[in-house]
C-alpha cells in the first residue's frame, strides 16, 4: 500500500520517541535538526493518472478555457501534466477530503458533493462523450472551438445533466485545476518557464519587496523566481 | 485497550493561539502542563523556510496548513427543514491542524471590540429601544467588559509587537489613531507599517468624504521587536504570502513566533503531538481527563486535574457534545445552550479598476497592511430609522498578489477563454479592492447539533452547522457596501464594480476563518456553557478557550478578543482558582 504523504511526513519529523504513551513527545527545548527542511513534492512526469482519450478530452478543454493569443494557452504550459500528475497523487485520491457516503446532490451552497477529483474527472469525462455521442455529435476533441466553448459554458452554467457526476462540479473543478496549473509554481509541472507570471509581471516567490513598498504607483517589473530556484524543467 | 497514563496537574487540548497562551501562563505558576495536539511539530526554519514558503498550489489549493477532513468535518445546510451534507473539501473557512493551530497562516488583523460590542443588548436596547432587538435575534451582553479586558489586550499587544497608532490614549483621542476605539493604558509597542499606494488612496478618498482612515493594526513587524518573553521578531518584508501560510521570516506574530521559544525551554512542559482527542472524561461534576488517539491508533487515557480545551471553536463545541458535557441546543423550544448563538462574519466590497497608468504591484503586500475607517463599526452611527444594529469596519488591505487566488477582472468579463485571458492581463497590476468586515449577531436558527447520517474516522457522528445571514446581517452588510461604494468611486478609477454580500451562505468560497459562539460565555448557566472566566457552568475543572466564547460576532477579526479573553480568564485562575478550586462565579 502506497503510504499517504501525511503519514510519510508525519515519520520524517518525529523527534523523541519515548514510551509507547507518547510516540512524539517533546520537552525541554525547541526540537531542531541540522538539514530539516520540506521541500515541496516533486513533480514527475511520469506519475501519470489520464488515458489518452482522456489526455485528449482535456488537452482541448483546457486550450478552450485559456487559448494562446501573444501569451502560450494553457497545454503549452504544461497545464495538462500539471492535472494529470495532481490526479494521480493525494488530490486525485482525496486523501485530506471527507470521502464517506452517502453521496448526494446538495444545495450550491453546500459545496462539492462529488466523487474523489480523480474519478470526477473520469465520470465526467466519459459522461460527456457518450452524451455526444449519443446526439449523434463528434466527439468533444473533434468539435470546432464555438461548439466546445458551448459544451463548456452548458456545463459551467449547470445546464447539462451527467449520468453519473454532476456537470458543474466537473466544469468549477477543472477550471480551478487549469488556474492552478497556469499560474502555480513550475515545480508542479504547469506554468512553464514562468510565462504566466511574465504575462502578468508577477515576480513569483521572492520574499522581499521593502525597496518598492514606495511605487509611487509605477509598475514594479522583476524577473520572477520559482520556489525551485531560477531553473524550471 | 485504553492506556492509561499518569495524571498531570494542567492539561491542554490542541496547541494553537490559546494553547500556547495558557501553557505559557500555566508553566509560570510552577504546574506540571501538559498539551496534547493532534498535529505534527511545526517550526519556521524547518518547515516554513522562505525558499518554500511562498508556494500557492501546495499551501493555498493543497491545504498543507488546513484540517485533514478525511479525519473530521462538520456537516451544513442553510436551515433547519433541509438534508445537512458532509463539508468534504475546506472553503469558507480553514482552521489549522499543527502546533501553531491556525495562527500560524494567520493575517495578522489584531483588532479589539468595542465597548459597547460586549453590552450588545442591554446598550442598543437603552439607545434605540426594546424593538431594536428582533425577536428571533439571541444577542446577549457578555457578562465581562472592555474595561476588564484592557489589560489583557494590552498584554497580547505586548506579545506579538502589534503595529498601530493608538486613537484613544486613557480617553484622550489621538490624531491618527481610530477615535472610536475604547480606551488604551498604552500606545502600540510598534509603529504603524509603511504604506504602499492602493491603501493611501483609500485613505485619500476616506478623508475627503469626511472620515478619519487610521493604519490598521498589524501583528506583521513593521520593525524589529523583542517582545517580553525575549523573543525576537524580524521587520515584515512585504512577501505578500501571509493570510493561509506561514511566515517563513518570523515576521508575523503566531504562537510559534512569540511563545514556543521561551515556553519549551521550561521543565515543567510537554508537548504531545499526534494525539487526537475524542472525548472529554467526567466522573461527579469534574473533568478526570481526555481520552485520545495517537496517528498509529493506540487509544490513550490522560488523567488531569484541569483541563483547557483550546481545539478551536468547532472543536471545542465538537468534544462538549460527544463528551455528553450540558445539554444540546435546540432551537424549537429554546432549550440547551451548547451549539447555541453561532455566528460568523458578513463580508462585501468593491473593485476599483485603474487604466494602465497606475500600477497597484498586488504582490508588494502583507497580511495586516492597510488603512481602515471604523465610522460604521458597532454603535460609531446613529442606527435610527435604519432597520438594523451593528456594523463593521471598511478598509483597503493590500495582502497579496498571489495570481491563483488574485485576478480580479470587472464583472462582464466572460467566465473562461480569451476574453478572460485579456482581462486578467490588463486589471492584475490595475485594480485596487476595498472591503467591509460585517458583524453577525447571533440568531435563534444558527447553532450546531450533531447531525444523524454521517460519521468522522472515528466513528462518532459529525456536527452539524445550521447557518444563514439573517435580516441584521443583510440589512446591515447592504448599508455598508453602500459606504464602500462611495469611498470606492471616490479613488480615482475608471470603473467600480461592488459585490454585495452574498446569500444565502455559501460554505465553498473562502470568506474567514471567524467561526463564533457555540459555547457561549453569560451570566448565568441558563444562558451560557461559561461564566466570564471561560469556565465551564457544569465542569468547574473545565476552562473553554476561543471564539467560542462569543455570544455574537462584532465587526472585527477576532484573534485578540480570543486572547484578551484566555489571558483574563487565566488572571482569575492565578487569583483565585489554583489556590481554591471550584466555580469562579457562583451559579
Ligand atoms: C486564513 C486565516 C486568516 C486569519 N486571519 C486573522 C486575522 O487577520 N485576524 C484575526 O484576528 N484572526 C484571524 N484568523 C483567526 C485566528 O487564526 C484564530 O482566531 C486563532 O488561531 C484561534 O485560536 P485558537 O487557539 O482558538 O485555535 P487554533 O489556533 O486554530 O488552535 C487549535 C488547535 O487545536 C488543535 N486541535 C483541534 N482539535 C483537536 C483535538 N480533537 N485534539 C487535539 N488537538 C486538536 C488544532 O490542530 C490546532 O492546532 C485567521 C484564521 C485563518 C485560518
Amino acid at each position: 500500500m502506497q503510504m499517504s504523504r501525511r503519514a510519510f511526513l508525519a515519520g520524517v519529523s518525529t523527534f523523541a520517541l519515548t514510551a509507547a504513551a507518547s510516540a512524539r513527545e517533546y520537552r525541554g527545548g525547541i526540537p531542531w535538526h541540522p538539514g530539516a527542511s520540506l521541500p515541496p513534492p516533486a513533480f514527475d512526469p511520469d506519475d501519470v493518472y489520464f488515458t489518452a482519450e482522456e489526455r485528449a478530452f482535456v488537452t482541448a478543454a483546457v486550450d478552450r478555457l485559456i487559448p494562446a493569443d501573444d501569451f502560450p494557452s494553457a497545454s503549452e504550459l504544461g497545464v495538462v501534466d500539471f492535472i494529470d500528475h495532481q490526479l494521480a497523487g493525494a488530490y486525485g485520491r482525496g486523501d485530506i477530503y471527507y470521502m464517506q457516503g452517502p453521496f448526494r446532490d446538495g444545495l450550491a451552497t453546500q459545496g462539492y458533493q462529488a466523487q474523489a477529483p480523480a474519478l470526477l474527472y473520469r465520470q465526467a469525462i466519459a459522461d460527456i462523450r457518450q452524451g455526444l455521442a449519443d446526439a449523434g455529435q463528434p466527439d468533444f476533441v473533434e468539435l470546432g472551438p464555438e461548439e466546445q466553448d458551448l459544451v463548456l459554458t452548458r456545463l459551467s452554467e449547470g445546464r447539462e445533466t451527467l449520468a453519473h457526476t454532476d456537470a458543474k462540479t466537473f466544469f468549477d473543478t477543472l477550471w480551478q485545476n487549469t488556474q492552478e496549473g497556469y499560474f502555480g509554481d513550475p515545480v508542479y509541472g504547469g506554468n512553464r518557464n514562468m510565462e504566466a507570471w511574465r504575462m502578468i509581471n508577477f515576480p513569483g516567490a521572492r520574499y522581499d519587496y521593502r525597496p518598492w513598498i514606495d511605487h509611487g504607483g509605477e509598475a514594479v517589473i522583476l524577473e520572477p523566481v520559482s520556489v525551485g530556484g531560477r531553473m524550471v524543467p | 485497550m485504553t492506556t492509561i497514563l499518569p495524571r498531570r496537574e494542567v492539561l491542554i487540548v490542541g496547541f494553537g493561539w490559546t494553547g500556547a497562551i495558557v501553557a505559557e501562563q500555566m508553566t509560570r505558576e510552577g504546574l506540571d502542563v501538559i498539551a496534547l495536539e493532534r498535529g505534527l511539530w511545526r517550526d519556521t526554519s524547518t518547515d516554513y523556510a522562505v525558499n518554500n514558503a511562498q508556494d500557492e498550489v501546495r499551501y493555498r489549493y493543497r491545504d498543507e496548513l488546513f484540517e485533514d477532513l478525511s479525519r473530521e468535518t462538520l456537516t451544513f445546510r442553510n436551515e433547519g427543514g433541509q438534508e445537512a451534507l458532509p463539508m468534504r473539501m475546506l472553503g469558507s473557512f480553514l482552521p489549522g491542524t499543527n502546533v501553531g493551530g491556525s495562527g500560524v497562516h494567520w493575517n495578522g488583523q489584531t483588532w479589539r471590540f468595542l465597548p459597547t460590542d460586549f453590552q450588545v443588548r442591554s446598550h442598543n436596547i437603552e439607545r434605540y429601544g426594546e424593538d431594536a432587538i428582533p425577536e428571533d435575534m439571541t444577542v446577549q451582553d457578555w457578562g465581562v467588559t472592555y474595561d476588564e479586558l484592557e489589560p489583557h489586550y494590552d498584554t497580547f499587544d505586548k506579545l506579538c509587537g502589534i503595529a498601530g497608532k493608538a486613537g484613544n490614549l486613557g480617553g484622550e483621542i489621538q490624531d491618527g489613531g481610530n477615535p472610536f476605539e475604547g480606551p488604551r493604558s498604552s500606545e502600540y509597542p510598534n509603529p504603524p507599517m509603511e504604506m504602499v499606494a492602493a491603501p493611501l488612496r483609500f485613505a485619500d478618498a476616506a478623508r475627503e468624504l469626511g472620515y478619519q482612515p487610521f493604519p490598521g493594526p498589524s501583528a506583521n513587524m513593521s520593525q524589529a521587536y523583542t517582545n517580553p518573553l525575549g523573543v525576537s521578531l524580524a521587520p515584515c518584508s512585504y512577501c505578500g504570502f501571509c493570510e493561509k501560510y506561514a511566515c517563513g521570516n518570523y515576521s508575523k506574530a503566531t504562537s510559534a513566533t512569540t511563545i514556543l521559544p521561551a515556553l519549551m525551554q521550561r521543565e515543567n512542559f510537554t508537548l504531545r503531538t499526534g494525539a487526537m482527542v475524542l472525548r472529554v472524561e467526567t466522573r461527579d461534576g469534574q473533568a478526570t481527563g481526555v481520552t485520545y488517539v495517537t496517528t498509529e491508533g493506540e487509544e490513550f487515557f490522560q488523567p488531569a486535574d484541569m483541563v483547557f480545551l483550546c481545539t478551536y471553536i468547532t472543536h471545542n463545541v465538537n468534544l462538549l457534545m460527544q463528551s455528553g458535557i450540558g445539554e444540546i441546543y435546540d432551537p424549537q423550544t429554546g432549550e440547551g445552550q451548547v451549539g447555541r448563538n453561532y455566528a460568523y462574519q458578513a463580508m462585501s466590497g468593491a473593485n476599483v479598476f485603474y487604466d494602465q497608468d497606475f500600477a497597484v504591484n498586488p504582490f508588494v503586500g502583507a497580511g495586516a497592511l492597510g488603512q481602515v475607517i471604523d465610522e460604521f463599526n458597532g454603535d460609531n452611527f446613529d442606527h435610527t430609522g435604519l432597520g438594523f444594529i451593528g456594523g463593521g469596519y471598511i478598509a483597503q488591505w493590500q495582502t497579496n498578489g498571489r495570481p491563483i487566488e488574485h485576478h480580479p477582472v470587472p464583472s462582464d468579463t466572460p467566465t473562461f477563454g480569451l476574453g478572460w485571458k485579456q482581462a486578467v492581463r490588463e486589471n492584475y497590476n490595475h485594480t485596487i479592492g476595498v472591503g467591509a468586515h460585517g458583524a453577525v449577531h447571533s440568531y435563534r436558527g444558527n447553532h450546531l447539533d450533531l447531525d444523524p447520517t454521517y460519521r468522522d474516522a472515528y466513528g462518532r457522528p459529525l456536527m452539524r452547522l445550521t447557518f444563514d445571514f439573517k435580516q441584521n446581517d443583510i440589512a446591515m452588510s447592504n448599508y455598508l457596501t453602500d459606504r464602500v461604494a462611495e469611498i470606492a468611486r471616490a479613488m480615482g478609477g475608471r470603473r467600480v464594480d461592488v459585490s454585495p454580500l452574498k446569500t444565502p451562505y455559501d460554505i465553498t468560497p473562502y470568506q474567514t476563518t471567524h467561526n463564533t459562539g457555540g459555547h457561549i460565555m453569560g451570566d448565568s448557566p441558563s444562558n451560557s456553557v461559561t461564566n466570564k472566566y471561560n469556565q465551564s457552568w457544569d465542569i468547574s475543572n473545565l476552562f473553554l478557550m476561543g471564539a467560542g466564547n462569543f455570544p455574537h460576532n462584532p465587526g472585527y477579526n477576532p484573534t485578540a478578543t480570543v486572547a484578551a479573553l484566555a489571558y483574563h480568564s487565566l488572571a482569575e485562575i492565578k487569583r483565585s482558582y489554583l489556590q481554591n478550586p471550584g466555580p469562579l462565579v457562583q451559579a
